[in-house]
């Protein structure tokens, strides 16, 4: 510790980046401070909400005993919506659940997981603060030496920003500029309280086990999606939304999503229901391609969501996962890296190392795909219109499929030529 | 019926929060609303804060606020002259997240 430096480490933020640093530094003996802006960890917090447990495995094996888990996902479910019609395909793998745990996921509420991963910080020996908002970084002659949260100045050795998607310790370091609103979603959700067996016969699920789904085609074509995961005694429904492709729709994002709600294929999965929560948060929706061009500066390290660490294939979503392994290389680097001014480098070395940055260039193509807009209106309308024609018996000669096919491309607003071109950027992305 | 199309100030009183009633975290400059012709932040706020009042100008109202910050990143012609977090404990609480 430098004569000043009242910490090792300061850890702006409580979310899962902050606190899986903040868990390393403290059983390896460091001094860490976390600050935390809410009330407690994870009252400002909102995530979809399904975690992959390998992430937990690598910060610490021991955690997966015990942790705040509400259900052990057993169902990977995919609903296309067009209209008042669907598709809902589950897939259900006995593998999901068994064997090795560190291969599994689980739905989870961030007000009761980041408070769990904090007590865990703290039984390390970390020192977590809540409710205190730190307003600014300390920075001498281009080095971060600590933080100001109101009249107080906090001294470390380094500083962690694990503070979120809106990132305010990067933009202060001059890391980041203004947020771009191509770069972001913003996603909106409701958890719906109900009986553990009305979720489990609703579900089909198995005692402790739930469900994630992803739902296409429910923001009536604005580029986004709608989630659903069942929680041990409620249900996280949410979407997001493109704000830019909202304002362009002219809808209110509130309005979209209470539709949502009243699908009649969503509907009878929520009926009878409470709803106890409203909450909405940013996520960042660029990918590689909007990550911060610098990680770090002297001083200072970005991890989780202010580093921009999420990958949305459509299908999944991964950011708390990330968060946790960018917290984890950031404490090997500090640990590993006697000469401060070498931690920044040492920290990239680790990402790599911990195959976060190879993962991360990787989805770029994942995002050229989601940057086709007829994937959000006119491909589940494609999809649909062929369900309803193969399962129509009215009783007439039938056509034959390949018009029948034809028919619902027509409808849909496709083109064979343009499918061809979107197969084949598809192919090429990922 | 339990689930049922909701207005965005029901939603809100389900969730809890702890109003700084000293400080307002965000702060809309009227003149330069006046003049912005778009208005997105009528339409992304989630918890539709912004309103036109019967004069066709911004109304808004801080309690409430998610804090995700979307009116920020939507606000181009920066008629939100600040946008801070709320100050420590202030803001909204999730008892779920
Ligand atoms: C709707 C939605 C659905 C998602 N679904 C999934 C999913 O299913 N699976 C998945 O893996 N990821 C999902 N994500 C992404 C995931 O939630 C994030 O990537 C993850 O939470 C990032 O963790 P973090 O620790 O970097 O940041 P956060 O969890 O945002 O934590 C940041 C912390 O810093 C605190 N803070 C901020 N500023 C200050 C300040 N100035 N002073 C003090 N404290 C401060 C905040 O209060 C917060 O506790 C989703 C995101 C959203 C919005
Ligand atoms: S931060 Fe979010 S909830 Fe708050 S006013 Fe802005 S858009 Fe609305
Ligand atoms: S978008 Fe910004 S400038 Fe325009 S009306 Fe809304 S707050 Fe004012």
């Amino acid at each position: 510790m430098g004569e000043e430096s009242q910490f090792d480490a300061i850890v702006v933020g409580a979310g899962p980046a902050g606190l899986a640093c903040a868990y390393l530094l403290a059983k390896a003996g460091k001094a860490v401070l976390v600050i935390e802006r809410g009330d407690a960890p994870g009252a400002k917090n909102v995530t979809g909400g399904r975690i992959y447990a390998y992430a937990l495995n690598l910060l610490d094996k021991d955690l997966l005993d015990d942790a705040a888990w509400e259900r052990k996902v057993s169902h990977e479910e995919i609903m296309i919506i067009d209209g008042n019609r669907s598709i809902t395909m589950d897939y259900h793998d006995p593998s999901l659940t068994e064997g090795d745990e560190s291969l599994q996921s689980y739905t989870i509420l961030r007000a009761v997981f980041d408070q769990w991963l904090a007590d865990k910080a703290e039984e390390m020996g970390a020192m977590v603060v809540c409710g205190i908002r730190v307003d600014d970084l300390i920075q001498r002659e281009g080095r971060v030496v600590g933080v100001i949260a109101g009249e107080d100045e906090m001294y470390a050795e380094i500083v962690i920003a694990a503070d979120g998607v809106n990132s305010l310790m990067a933009q202060k370091a001059g890391l980041i500029s203004d947020i771009k609103k191509e770069t972001v979603g913003v996603g909106v959700k409701e958890v719906i309280e109900l009986p553990a067996k009305t979720i489990e016969e609703r579900f089909k699920l198995n005692q402790n086990q739930g469900s994630a789904r992803m739902i296409l085609g429910c923001t009536q074509g604005i580029h986004g999606g709608g989630f659903l995961y069942t929680n041990q005694e409620s249900i996280s429904l949410g979407c997001v939304f493109m704000p830019q492709e909202i304002v362009q729709h002219g809808k209110q994002v509130h309005d979209i999503f209470q539709e949502l709600k009243m699908h009649p294929a969503v509907y009878p999965l929520i009926q009878d229901g409470e709803t106890v929560e409203y909450s909405a948060h940013l996520v960042s929706e660029a990918g590689y391609r909007g990550m911060p061009a610098k990680l770090y500066k002297e001083g200072l390290l970005l991890v989780g969501d202010s580093a921009g660490l999420v990958i949305n294939t459509g299908y999944s979503i991964r950011g708390m996962d990330l968060a946790l392994l960018s917290g984890i290389a950031a404490a090997r680097a500090i640990l590993g890296e006697s000469d401060l001014s070498q931690i920044g480098p040492a920290y990239l070395a680790e990402l790599e190392k911990i195959c976060l940055l190879p993962t991360m260039r990787l989805s770029v193509g994942y995002n050229q795909l989601l940057d086709i807009p007829r994937i959000y209106s006119n491909y589940p309308q494609l999809a649909i219109g062929v369900m309803q024609r193969l399962y129509k018996v009215d009783g007439q000669i039938p056509q034959n499929l390949k018009k029948q096919v034809m028919e619902a491309i027509n409808e849909s607003g496709l083109t064979v030529w343009q499918m061809l071109k979107d197969g084949l950027k598809g192919v090429r992305s990922i | 019926m339990s689930i049922r199309i909701m207005e965005a100030a029901e939603l809100l009183s389900l969730n809890k929060f702890n109003i700084d009633e000293e400080q307002a975290h965000i702060v809309l400059d009227k003149e330069i609303c006046s003049r912005c012709q778009d208005k997105p932040c009528l339409l992304v706020c989630p918890a539709v804060l912004y309103r036109l009042d019967k004069n066709g100008d911004i109304s808004f109202d801080y309690a409430g606020c998610l804090e995700c910050g979307t009116c920020r990143v939507m606000c181009i012609n920066r008629g939100i002259i600040k946008w801070e977090y709320p100050r420590g404990t202030f803001g909204i609480n999730y008892r779920y997240g």
